[in-house]
């Protein structure tokens, strides 16, 4: 992108020593092209289709039967479940804390931001940890809710609490910055124009967020299926009950179960390239409505 | 509708946006809050629309109490600075915003909207833009459509925040134009904001200049140029020359030059400023006590007038005086030349005892 960029400037300008400087270095530009690809194929794609290559070392038949295995669906219906709570609560809570942040000022905001910062500050473990303090039989509330039945740690709302807890700030941190920068002058142009609280919501702020709030439900849901550390804390590893896909993963790898293990994490991979895809067409499609372009602010004059 | 704003006074922290302010806009009239930077024009704008609370004073429509009804009751049309268009709305659905957010009882039917939408913009000229987004229109297209969103809901009080200031000059002429011929036929009483006195005197019934919160002249466009009632609205409002000297026997000394001010008769010793437009000098050819001798620096011919820069003949202090072309033709001025230039018209302001006098030194 960069690179186009600075051959278009220097085709456009008049002949001057800059203009022979960006565009002379080919073997340079070609030079710097081979390390980053032949990095990220060492890197990236090569382990990738190792992946898929071990998965499928015993064939097909092996493949599909280490996923179609009670266990292995269980761990994909729990994920999912996980996924499929943590998720939508966090729409909700980053549209609040973004709404809040972005368009009000009130005693306190700047902690708020400080804090949804912490769930990437914080190591998954500890967050796993804070739960099992909690929740867990020598934990704070362990007695209480031994008495009334309510089982949270090594079960499964210990899993989506901690999946909810390490996603958190996905939708907010996407949302903030977009809404910060939209101002709040369109949604007073509705309530000048006699649009009431929902209406202005639903027909003006929801619209003008939309790419923003898709792109971060994708990262949220992407960091969510594949969380390892804070889960695995709280999971307690009881096969079939509260093992997700990361989980069962590494119970199958340690096994020596290499094909299982690795039929698994081929779907879980195909599950990120599946995020990856939606995340670029979300991308696209945002970069071509900057193309088109929002109104352009002019300089107050 | 009638608009009175009353003893208005809003703090941002420690800056005061509006300062006691009181105010009358009689109904259909086209009115100019006019003024600097931080003058609180737009502060006063923003309260009468009900988008800021002030922190003491009122607002009345038709003489009714406004200061607590929501801005959404207020039945207002209001034009933003950057026009706030809704961007992922085409054209046509951002001008039936207003219609179709209405409660249902009142919503006109899908057909009506569609006819209602289809006369705005063939009243704004840009029906064949009714399916364009609005980054896709130019800022003199956006500024119409955004007026006309904000007529779509039949406005008893149309508010516009530096409607043309984003513009360039030629756009923001011929929109002038329109926004006048628009307030002839549709006589809605429109208040509009603006930091650009030609712009004010061009379109406004009145113009009010406010400075630092406060408002220091209220009255036509040709009141507040030709009889500016303080300092302020006279050096915002056009070119003037400021002569400083002291008063004694009903007079202004400004150094050998003696301007007659009777009605500061009794102020001796007292320092003082005399405002003196360009335009109000003539030249004096019968040595008059009150004309000042001045050499011409350059002579800048403007289309029918000459723009003549001089220097009192005393000090060398600089001022400028406009004269019609002919009678420069006719005086045959060049560079260098010796006159006297005579004030026809002036207006004296003493100046505040702590603040002392800057007497003709520069």
């Amino acid at each position: 992108m960069a690179g186009t960029v600075s051959i278009l400037s220097g085709a456009t300008a008049a002949p001057s020593p800059r203009s022979v400087a960006v565009t002379e270095p080919r073997l340079f530009r070609a030079g710097l092209i081979t390390v980053a690809v032949g990095f990220l194929g060492l890197v990236l794609l090569l382990p990738l289709g190792a992946v898929f290559y071990e998965g499928f070392r015993k064939g097909a038949e092996a493949y599909v039967a280490a996923l179609r295995e009670p266990d292995a669906l269980a761990a994909v219906r729990l994920t999912l479940l996980a996924a499929g709570i943590a998720v939508p609560l966090n729409v909700v809570f980053g549209l609040a804390a973004a709404w809040a942040v972005a368009k009000f000022s009130f005693p306190g905001r700047n902690v708020l931001i400080t804090l949804i910062d912490l769930p990437f500050a914080v190591s998954p473990i500890i967050a796993g940890m804070i739960f099992v303090l909690m929740f867990g039989a020598q934990g704070w509330f362990g007695p209480w809710l031994a008495d009334h039945d309510i089982r949270i740690v090594f079960a499964v709302p210990g899993i989506v609490l901690a999946t909810t807890f390490v996603t958190f700030p996905f939708v907010a941190r996407e949302l903030i910055p977009l809404m910060q920068e939209q101002g709040t002058e369109e949604e007073e142009a509705a309530v000048v124009l006699g649009a009431s609280g929902w209406q202005v919501f639903r027909r003006v702020t929801l619209p003008n967020i939309k790419w923003g709030l898709i792109y971060g439900v994708i990262l949220c849901s992407a960091r969510a299926m594949g969380e390892f550390g804070a889960v695995s804390v709280v999971s307690g590893h009881i096969r079939g009950v509260t093992n997700t896909l990361p989980l069962h993963i590494e119970i199958l790898y340690n096994e020596y179960n290499f094909v299982a293990a690795f039929a698994v994490a081929s779907l879980l991979t195909l599950l990120a390239l599946a995020t990856l895809v939606a995340k670029n067409l979300v991308e696209w499609r945002q970069g071509r409505v900057v193309a088109i372009g929002p109104t352009p602010e002019d300089p107050a004059a | 509708m009638t608009i009175q704003v009353r003893g208005l006074t809003k703090r941002f922290g420690d800056f005061t946006a509006l300062n006691d302010v009181s105010l009358e806009i009689p109904g259909g009239e086209l009115m100019a809050l006019l003024g600097p930077s931080g003058s609180g024009k737009t502060t006063l704008l923003r309260i009468i629309a009900g988008l800021e609370t002030p922190d003491s004073g009122s607002v009345l429509f038709n003489g009714h109490d406004a200061t607590d009804q929501h801005v959404r009751d207020r039945q207002l049309g209001f034009v933003f600075q950057h026009y706030a268009l809704f961007r992922h709305m085409t054209v046509f659905e951002n001008i039936a915003f207003g219609l179709r957010v209405k409660p249902r009882a009142t919503r006109p039917s899908d057909q009506a909207i569609r006819s209602k939408v289809m006369d705005l913009l063939k009243l704004i000229q840009l029906d064949w833009l009714a399916d364009r987004y609005p980054s896709q229109l130019s800022g003199g297209q956006r500024q119409r459509v955004a007026l006309a969103r904000a007529l779509a809901v039949e406005p008893q009080v149309l508010l516009l925040d530096e409607p043309f200031g984003a513009l360039d000059a030629k756009v923001r002429k011929e929109l002038r134009r329109w926004l006048r011929r628009l307030h002839e036929e549709m006589h809605v009483t429109t208040v509009f904001v603006t930091h650009d006195q030609e712009e004010a005197m061009e379109v406004a019934d009145r113009v009010v200049v406010m400075n630092e919160g406060r408002i220091e002249q209220i009255g036509t466009p040709d009141q507040v140029y030709e009889s500016p009632a303080t300092p302020f609205v006279y050096t915002f409002l056009g070119n003037v020359n400021l002569f400083h000297g002291r008063l004694g026997e009903g007079r202004l000394r400004v150094g050998d030059v003696e301007l007659p001010v009777p009605e500061l008769g009794d102020a001796a010793g007292q320092s003082a400023v005399a405002f003196v437009r360009p335009n109000e000098f003539e030249v004096d050819t019968e040595h008059q006590s009150w004309s000042i001798p001045a050499v011409v620096k350059r002579i800048r011919i403007v289309g029918p007038n000459a723009r003549v820069e001089l220097q009192r003949e005393s000090d060398g202090f600089p001022f400028e005086a406009e004269l019609p072309r002919h009678l420069v033709d006719h005086l045959g001025l060049t560079q260098g030349k010796r006159m006297r230039l005579a004030p026809r018209r002036y207006r004296v302001f003493p100046t505040s005892p702590e603040e002392p006098a800057v007497t003709d030194s520069r």
